[in-house]
C-alpha cells in the first residue's frame, strides 16, 4: 500500500515522540538511564512543580512573553504596511521590493544572528555608526540588560516580516476592487476604506498569520543562542533555551516537562487568538 | 490607483484625491527604498566584511569597501575549519530529506486524495494534528529514541526524523485532489495497479506541487538548527548552521572575518536558489497561508 512507508516513518519519528514526551515528563529519566531504562521511575507532577518553582524558568517565561508580545505586532505591522504599499500604493518595481523584502526569510537565523551581532557592536558596529551620524550615542546593544531583548526583537522582525507580507499580499488580492471603487464614489477616505473594507475581509488572513508568527516566536532559540547566550544576566534566555540547557545537563524528564509547558502555552495562545478574532467580527 | 478609470469631470472631489495620492506615491517610493536598504545592507555588509582583515573589521569608524581585499578568511574557513565538509554534510542531508519528502508525501497524498481505505479519516486527522506541534516539544524523546537505535552522531540520525512531514502531506493532498478523476478511472478500467497509476499518471502531473514542496523542504533542511545541534556530536557530522553557531560562541567568538565568511557560505547559496525560484517560494507560502 502507498501510505505504508510514510505511516511507518511518521509513527516512529513524529507520533511516538509526542506521546512519549508527555510520559517522560512524569518520570525522572536522565541521560545515564539511556542504557538502563528500568531505573526510570514515575514521579507524577514533581517535574512540573519544579518547573514552576524554578527562578530561571520564570525569568525565561517572562522573556518569552516579552519577545512575543512586542515582536508579533511589530512584525505584522511592518508586513501589513509593506503589503498595502506594494498592492495599491506603487506601480513600478513591485517585484524588486517584494523579492528584496522576502530575502531575509530564506536565510539561516544562525547566519543572520552572527552578522547582526557584528552590526550591533558598540564601537565599530554599523548600527551605532549610523546613529552617530544623527548625533545619537548608541548603547552596547547586546551587552545591556535593557537593550539586549529589543535588539533580538528588531532582528527577528527584520528577518521574518517577509513571510507575513507575502501572505497579506495574497489576501489583499482576494479583496474585490469593486468594493473600493464603490466606497470611493461614496466619498470614503483611504483610511475609512482600509478600516471598513480591507481589515474585515483580511481577518482570516490576519488570524492565520498572527497564529503562525506567534507559534514560531514562542520557540525562539537561535537568536539568543548565537547573539547573547541568554545573557546578560539571563535577560534574553528563552523557554526553548532553558529546555535545551536542561537537556544538556542530562535532565531529560525535567526538560520534557518544560517543553510540554511550552506546548500548552502554544495551544492556549492559539485558542485565545481564535476567540479574539471571532468576537471582533 | 484603481479609480483612475472613472471620469474626474463628474466627480470634482476626486481631483484633489488623485493629486494627494500622486504625491503620497512619491513618498511611498522613498520609504520603500529606505526599507529595501535596511533589509539588504546586512547582507552587503556581511559579504564585504568577509574580504576584510581582522584589523580593518575592528576599526572605528568602519570602512565600507575592503581596503586590501583578502581571501584569507575563506582560506582559513575551508583549510583549517573544514567548512567544505560541513557544506557537503548540509547538501547531503538536505537532498536526502527533500527526496524522501517528495516521494513519501506524494504517495500518501495520493492515497488520501484519491483512494478509499479504512482509517483514511483517522490518518488525515492525525497528520494534521501534528502540524502545529513544534520541534521543541519532541526533540528530547526523539533524541532518546535515536540514541536507543544507536543513531546518534550519524547521517541516518540527521535524516530519518525529517524524511516525512505533515506539511508535505497536506500540500500534496491539496494538489492531487485537484487532478481530474477521469484519468484515474480510465487507467483503473484498463487494469493498471495503483502503484502504476501513481508512477505513470499522478507523478508526471504533480510537477508544480512537487517543485514547491521540494524547494520549501530543501530550505527548511538547509537552515535547520536545533536537531542537528543535538544529534551531531562530532565535527564529522556538523551541518553548516551548527558549525557556524558553535564557532561563533566558541574560541572564534571574536574572529569576525572568519565568522562573516562562514555566514556568507551559509547564506549566499540559498539566496541564489531563492532568486532563481522566487515565484515558487511565494506561491508555496501564499497557498499554505490561504488554505
Amino acid at each position: 500500500m502507498l501510505a505504508l512507508p510514510f505511516l511507518l516513518l511518521f509513527t516512529v519519528f513524529t507520533a511516538w515522540p509526542v506521546i512519549s514526551s508527555l510520559y517522560m515528563s512524569f518520570t525522572d529519566i536522565k541521560s545515564r538511564d539511556l542504557r538502563s531504562p528500568f531505573n526510570v521511575s514515575f514521579v507524577g507532577f514533581e517535574n512540573y512543580a519544579r518547573v514552576f518553582a524554578d527562578e530561571t524558568f520564570r525569568k525565561s517565561a517572562l522573556n518569552t512573553a516579552y519577545f512575543v508580545v512586542v515582536a508579533v505586532p511589530l512584525t505584522l505591522g511592518i508586513a501589513l504596511a509593506a503589503a498595502l504599499a506594494l498592492d495599491k500604493g506603487i506601480t513600478r518595481f513591485r517585484t524588486l521590493f517584494r523579492v528584496g523584502y522576502f530575502t531575509p526569510v530564506v536565510t539561516s537565523i544562525v547566519a543572520v544572528a552572527v552578522v547582526w551581532r557584528f552590526l550591533l557592536q558598540p564601537d565599530s558596529g554599523l548600527v551605532n555608526t549610523v546613529l552617530g551620524w544623527v548625533g545619537i550615542n548608541g548603547p552596547d546593544w547586546l551587552g545591556s540588560t535593557t537593550w539586549s531583548m529589543p535588539s533580538l526583537i528588531v532582528m527577528a522582525s527584520w528577518r521574518n516580516f517577509g513571510t507575513a507580507m507575502i501572505i497579506f499580499l495574497a489576501g489583499l488580492q482576494s479583496v474585490p476592487v469593486m468594493l473600493h471603487e464603490a466606497a470611493a464614489i461614496d466619498g470614503a477616505s483611504s483610511w475609512q476604506q482600509f478600516r471598513h473594507i480591507t481589515v474585515p475581509l483580511l481577518r482570516p488572513t490576519l488570524l492565520f498569520v498572527s497564529i503562525t508568527t506567534g507559534v514560531g516566536y514562542l520557540q525562539f532559540f537561535e537568536e539568543p543562542f548565537v547573539m547573547t547566550q541568554g545573557g546578560p544576566l539571563d535577560s534574553t534566555i528563552s523557554i526553548s533555551m532553558f529546555t535545551y540547557h536542561q537537556f544538556g545537563f542530562g535532565n531529560y524528564g525535567f526538560a520534557a516537562a518544560t517543553s510540554y509547558v511550552l506546548f500548552v502555552i502554544i495551544v492556549a495562545l492559539t485558542a485565545v487568538q481564535f476567540r479574539l478574532f471571532r468576537s471582533n467580527t | 490607483m484603481t479609480t483612475n478609470t472613472l471620469s474626474t469631470d463628474t466627480l470634482p472631489s476626486k481631483t484633489s484625491r488623485n493629486k494627494r495620492s500622486g504625491s503620497s506615491r512619491w513618498w511611498l517610493y522613498v520609504v520603500l527604498t529606505l526599507g529595501f536598504i535596511a533589509v539588504i545592507t546586512p547582507f552587503v555588509w556581511m559579504i564585504l566584511g568577509s574580504f576584510k582583515s581582522q584589523g580593518e573589521l575592528l576599526r572605528s569608524p568602519p570602512t565600507w569597501l575592503p581596503e586590501s581585499p583578502t581571501l584569507n578568511n575563506y582560506r582559513q574557513l575551508f583549510d583549517k575549519a573544514s567548512f567544505g565538509r560541513y557544506f557537503a554534510n548540509s547538501i547531503l542531508v538536505a537532498v536526502a530529506v527533500t527526496a524522501g519528502n517528495l516521494l513519501f508525501c506524494s504517495m500518501v497524498g495520493y492515497a488520501l486524495a484519491k483512494m478509499n481505505f479504512r482509517g483514511k479519516k483517522l490518518v488525515f486527522t492525525l497528520v494534521m494534528g501534528t502540524l502545529l506541534i513544534p520541534g521543541m516539544v519532541t526533540f528530547v524523546p526523539l533524541f532518546v529514541l535515536v540514541a536507543n537505535l544507536g543513531l546518534v552522531d550519524s547521517y541516518p540520525g540527521l535524516i530519518l526524523p525529517f524524511l516525512v512531514g505533515p506539511f508535505g502531506v497536506f500540500l500534496m493532498r491539496q494538489f492531487i485532489i485537484g487532478l481530474p478523476d477521469e484519468l484515474l478511472d480510465a487507467a483503473r478500467v484498463d487494469g493498471a495497479s495503483e502503484l502504476r497509476i501513481f508512477r505513470q499518471i499522478i507523478l508526471p502531473l504533480c510537477g508544480p506541487g512537487l517543485a514547491t514542496l521540494g524547494i520549501l523542504t530543501f530550505l527548511g533542511s538547509w537552515n535547520n538548527f536545533l536537531w542537528p545541534l543535538v544529534v551531531a556530536q562530532t565535527q564529522e557530522h556538523y551541518t553548516l548552521p551548527v558549525a557556524l553557531a558553535l564557532f561563533s560562541t566558541g574560541q572564534n567568538v571574536t574572529n569576525y572575518g572568519l565568522l562573516l565568511a562562514g555566514a556568507t557560505v551559509v547564506v549566499v547559496p540559498i539566496v541564489i536558489v531563492f532568486l532563481i525560484f522566487q515565484r515558487r517560494f511565494s506561491e508555496g507560502i501564499a497557498t499554505t497561508g490561504i488554505k
